[in-house]
């Protein structure tokens, strides 16, 4: 076998192994939440009937949902309604679940792309400073700005810069998307808002949700640039050590060089982990960033869902963005064996 | 300490002495001893240290709630103490209802501490069950063990425990058990790497030769180890734990009004909060402060029990 | 390679070391002492420094080369290159030294090529450090100095990456990697160590031919007596930091300094029947 398809052959080994866990992990997450839907004290039947329906109708209802079936049936049935993506209704809205979140989630997806490029672009260049110049101002910096991460309420930072950069110094907009006078003249293709404008040529209306944009993607980049560089400076440090950087200085290349060729080119083989990783849990900060925000998103679908006990809404949001997770975990495992030329190879044997 | 000073006592040594000493003549001295050393490694860090006593602040703060609140958390006045911003009177200020801020918020340190504490308790044990059970036996066992950790772990924390509490209704109780129920996984996996390596040791050999069981080994030889692993994990968790529980009391979803969890005090203020900051403003100040503590806590104790780990 | 050396006649050195000295900041505060007061002298010969572990041997070769690691401090009255005071240059003259006059192999091609970035694009990259050339130029070049360290297929091995290739032809690579663009000077750090037996002497061999082909001076250092005393011209046996002897290498077997006859009577010999083999009984003076 030759060396194009031997790599062809050992990348598709690869993305099947990873298939079949992602298969497998799917399936339990669907059995979880089958197993909180069915948990609940809230009687399905009755959410849609109402307590005063008659006793028929409640039969029927009952026929209609399935819940005269064996256990084991309904969870196939659940199964395969959710790979259609069938989530049934939401009580709320009266709409298919799945429309719903068709619908938010590109606020969410706008936000948290927002926000991992700041967190990534400003978080990677700040972690090799740190490691490059250790001990000093970019280092402690990097240092205390990861141990406020992973002490503050992202909520509450949320709130208290809404009340300075909004409220006190009126830097930027308050909360929402966009404006109402700009909500309606601008029509919406793809549902990221910063594209649409800017395809419609509509600059104002651009600077409009740019202005709505950058409080809350400030705020989630601030907790991925924490991790991010944290991680970066970690992983600089560990390959600053190591000995081809000493054979990189004898050769008498440039300290830019090294550093950023060398030793970074290293250092982002796990580091693009980090990033995916960071990636998924902006999603999670988005849930509570949304709130703050009044975002459309995804996240403030599932919160209302939720205090409203709109159970389908629920499950449908949490098991997508569930699926979200569990991709880019798993995408993170791929990129690194496939970005790595050593694990590359050992996939051969 | 007595029986350290009435040994050390007999022996003519000082207390210091016996317990640094490195030939321990009993099981207790060398006990001891080590806690000793462990704690003097801990106590040069000046950040854990302060992180230890503002969490002993807040143990003292809920216990004596009491005494050290200035007015009542529950009972405003509507006519004259509505939305006070922060004076000498009120130092944290008032909220929507008349109440004072800062009786809220240390009777709310209760909360706090209710839920850390039994999250700790409900989601170690657990853990580390499941992660020594699964590390020893291996297997059919351990990949099932494994495969449902995984699961767990592949949902984000905050929205799996959302998922719990929708099922089982708002509440402190089934927050609490939302969020052990989330924190479990990371322990399991830290303990059964550390009983994946520990099950090759000699004396563990040693000890299934001389006939004991599979269960006894894992409850009295192979736990045992595992646990400063868990409880630095544990330490350095606490933070995350916190946060959470003020997120699911943001949503409504913890602690129920009147009761001033700190979170909920936050979406309460969160109403007010362009004209009133500060309604919203101390709690916050609190989840962060308590946090920031456990982090200093968990980073200390880290380094103390394990020399080994690098920065 | 055609360059204008400069006219060095055997009386003028390439290096000069006088009392170099290299300590690192220790644990508890104070300071270890790698290096105590190195002096030596090199000309376009070669000079094999031995010592154990933990002897000094690296410490001096990097600190020649002006890689020390940064918390460690390097001191000495003189250390002149060809004429260059090495301790008054500045970073940049520093780095057109390192490579483009004077060279360091690396102990194991393992650890010591970047393991992301294929062998031909690190053997270029040396060059394109030290003079302008287009890429294309540069490729034929980094072809030619795989060919010079007999690599038989260079143009299959400029695109691996080296965890693709044997020790034997990393520690090549590394060679050609080192001399493309031709150093006058070569700092050979334990060159072989991490090699097979029949591919050290490979190795040592290409060093040989190209060491004497193009008229540089080597300093190699290893643990590894016999292999210097076959190799050099002169030894410098190193201890606890310093020079304890210097001796030619015919003259081995004339060797005063305690520790240096306790290395060669510990050398195994074929056919012999010493049972058991004599080990090094160190003193403490040794040290001083």
């Amino acid at each position: 076998m030759d060396r194009g398809s031997a790599r062809l052959l050992r990348s598709s080994q690869l993305v099947a192994r990873f298939l079949v866990v992602i298969l497998l992990t799917y399936l339990g997450l669907l059995a979880v939440t089958f197993f909180i839907g069915r948990v609940i004290p809230i009687d399905p039947v009755l959410a849609i009937v109402g307590d005063r329906a008659p006793e028929h109708v409640i039969a029927r209802v009952r026929e209609e949902l399935g819940l005269n079936k064996p256990l084991w049936e309904q969870f196939y049935i659940y199964v395969s309604k959710v790979l259609h993506g069938d989530f049934g209704r939401s009580v709320l809205t009266s709409n298919p679940v799945m429309q719903d979140i068709r619908r938010t989630f590109p606020a969410t997806f706008e936000l948290a792309t927002l926000g991992i490029v700041i967190g990534a672009g400003i978080g990677v260049p700040l972690g090799v400073w740190a490691a490059v110049r250790r001990g000093g101002v970019v280092d402690q910096a990097v240092r205390i700005m990861g141990l406020i991460g992973y002490s503050i309420p992202i909520f509450w930072l949320g709130l208290m810069a809404l009340v300075v950069f909004y409220a006190r110094l009126g830097w930027v907009s308050g909360p929402g998307r966009i404006d109402v006078v700009y909500e309606y003249t601008l029509t919406s293709v793809t549902g990221l808002l910063l594209l649409d404008s800017a395809r419609a040529g509509e600059w104002q209306a651009f600077g409009n949700v740019l202005s709505h944009l950058i409080l809350p993607a400030s705020l989630l980049g601030y907790f991925s640039l924490a991790y991010i560089s944290r991680m970066t400076r970690s992983f600089m440090l560990n390959e600053l050590a190591q000995e081809y950087i000493v054979a990189a200085r004898a050769k008498g290349l440039s300290e830019a060089r090294i550093i950023w060729r060398h030793a970074l080119r290293n250092a982002m083989v796990p580091l693009v982990t980090v990033i995916a990783l960071s990636y998924a849990g902006l999603l999670e900060g988005s849930v509570l960033t949304e709130t703050v925000f009044a975002w459309p998103g995804l996240g403030l679908y599932l919160t209302n869902s939720l205090q409203n006990a709109d159970m389908n809404a629920v499950l449908g949001a949490t098991i997508v963005v569930g699926s979200i997770f569990v991709g880019l975990n798993l995408l993170s495992d791929l990129l690194y064996q496939m970005l790595d030329p050593r694990t590359r190879a050992m996939v051969r044997r | 300490m007595t029986s350290a000073n009435e040994a050390a006592r007999r022996t003519d040594e000082s207390v210091h002495d016996w317990l640094m000493s490195d030939r321990p003549r009993s099981r207790r001295q060398a006990a001891f001893g080590r806690a000793y050393a462990t704690w003097r490694t801990f106590a040069r860090n000046r950040l854990a240290m302060a992180g230890l006593l503002i969490v002993i602040g807040l143990v003292l703060t809920a216990a004596f709630a009491d005494v050290l609140s200035p007015y009542s958390p529950y009972i405003g006045d509507l006519r004259t103490t509505r939305l006070l911003p922060p004076s000498l009177a009120h130092w944290f200020g008032t909220d929507d209802q008349g109440r004072d801020i800062l009786s809220r918020v240390i009777f709310g340190s209760r909360i706090t501490l209710f839920v850390v504490v039994l999250v700790a308790i409900l989601a170690a044990p657990i853990g580390l069950a499941v992660g020594t059970i699964a590390g020893y036996s291996g297997g059919l066992i351990d990949a099932t063990l494994m495969r449902i950790t995984d699961i767990f772990l592949a949902f984000p924390r905050l929205i799996l425990a959302l998922a719990f509490v929708a099922a089982l209704g708002p509440g402190i109780g089934n927050a609490v058990i939302a969020i052990a129920l989330t924190s479990w996984p990371p322990y399991a996996r830290i303990a059964r790497a550390e009983t994946l390596t520990l099950r090759q040791a000699d004396y563990i050999s040693a000890v299934r030769l001389s006939g004991a069981s599979p269960w006894r080994i894992v409850w009295r030889h192979i736990m045992p180890l595992c646990v400063s692993s868990v409880i630095v994990r544990v330490t350095l968790d606490m933070a995350g734990i916190i946060i959470t529980a003020a997120g699911l009391g943001f949503l409504g979803l913890g602690a129920q009004p009147p009761s001033p969890e700190w979170g909920a005090m936050i979406a309460n203020g969160r109403l007010y909060v362009l004209d009133h900051w500060w309604v919203a403003a101390a709690p916050g100040a609190a989840i962060f402060l308590v946090s920031l503590a456990f982090n200093f806590l968990g980073d200390g104790l880290r380094d103390a029990l394990d020399p080994k780990a690098s920065r | 390679m055609d360059r204008r050396k400069p006219d060095v006649t055997l009386f003028s050195p390439l290096l000069v070391v006088e009392d170099l000295r290299v300590s690192f900041p220790a644990r508890d505060g104070g300071t270890t002492e790698a290096v105590r007061g190195v002096s030596f002298t090199l000309g376009r010969e070669r000079l094999g420094i031995v010592g154990e572990s933990g002897s000094g041997k690296t410490q001096t070769g990097r600190a020649i080369l002006g890689l020390t690691a940064p918390e460690g401090r390097v001191t000495a009255r003189r250390l002149e290159f060809d004429g260059a005071d090495l301790l008054r240059c500045n970073e940049r003259q520093r780095r057109e030294l390192r490579g483009g006059r004077i060279a360091m192999v690396l102990q194991d091609p393992k650890f010591s090529l970047n393991p992301v970035m294929p062998i031909g694009d690190q053997v270029v990259e040396t060059l394109r450090a030290h003079s302008k050339v287009s890429p294309r130029e540069a490729r034929s070049r980094a072809l030619s100095a795989l060919e010079a360290v007999h690599i038989d297929d260079p143009t299959r091995v400029y695109d691996l990456f080296p965890h693709e290739v044997s020790g034997g032809m990393g520690q090549r690579a590394m060679i050609a990697m080192m001399l493309i663009a031709d150093p006058d000077l070569l700092i050979a750090d334990e060159p072989t160590s991490a090699l097979d037996v029949t591919v050290q002497l490979q190795v040592l061999a290409i060093l040989d031919e190209l060491v004497a082909r193009r008229g540089m001076g080597l300093i190699l250092i290893s643990h590894d007596l016999r292999l210097v005393s076959t190799f050099c011209d002169r030894i410098l046996v190193m201890y606890g930091g310093r020079i304890v002897e210097e001796v030619e290498a015919g003259k081995l077997a004339a060797a005063k300094h305690p520790y240096t006859r306790g290395l060669v009577e510990c050398l195994p010999r074929l056919g012999e029947d010493r049972h058991p083999l004599p080990t090094l009984d160190r003193r403490p003076e040794w040290a001083e």
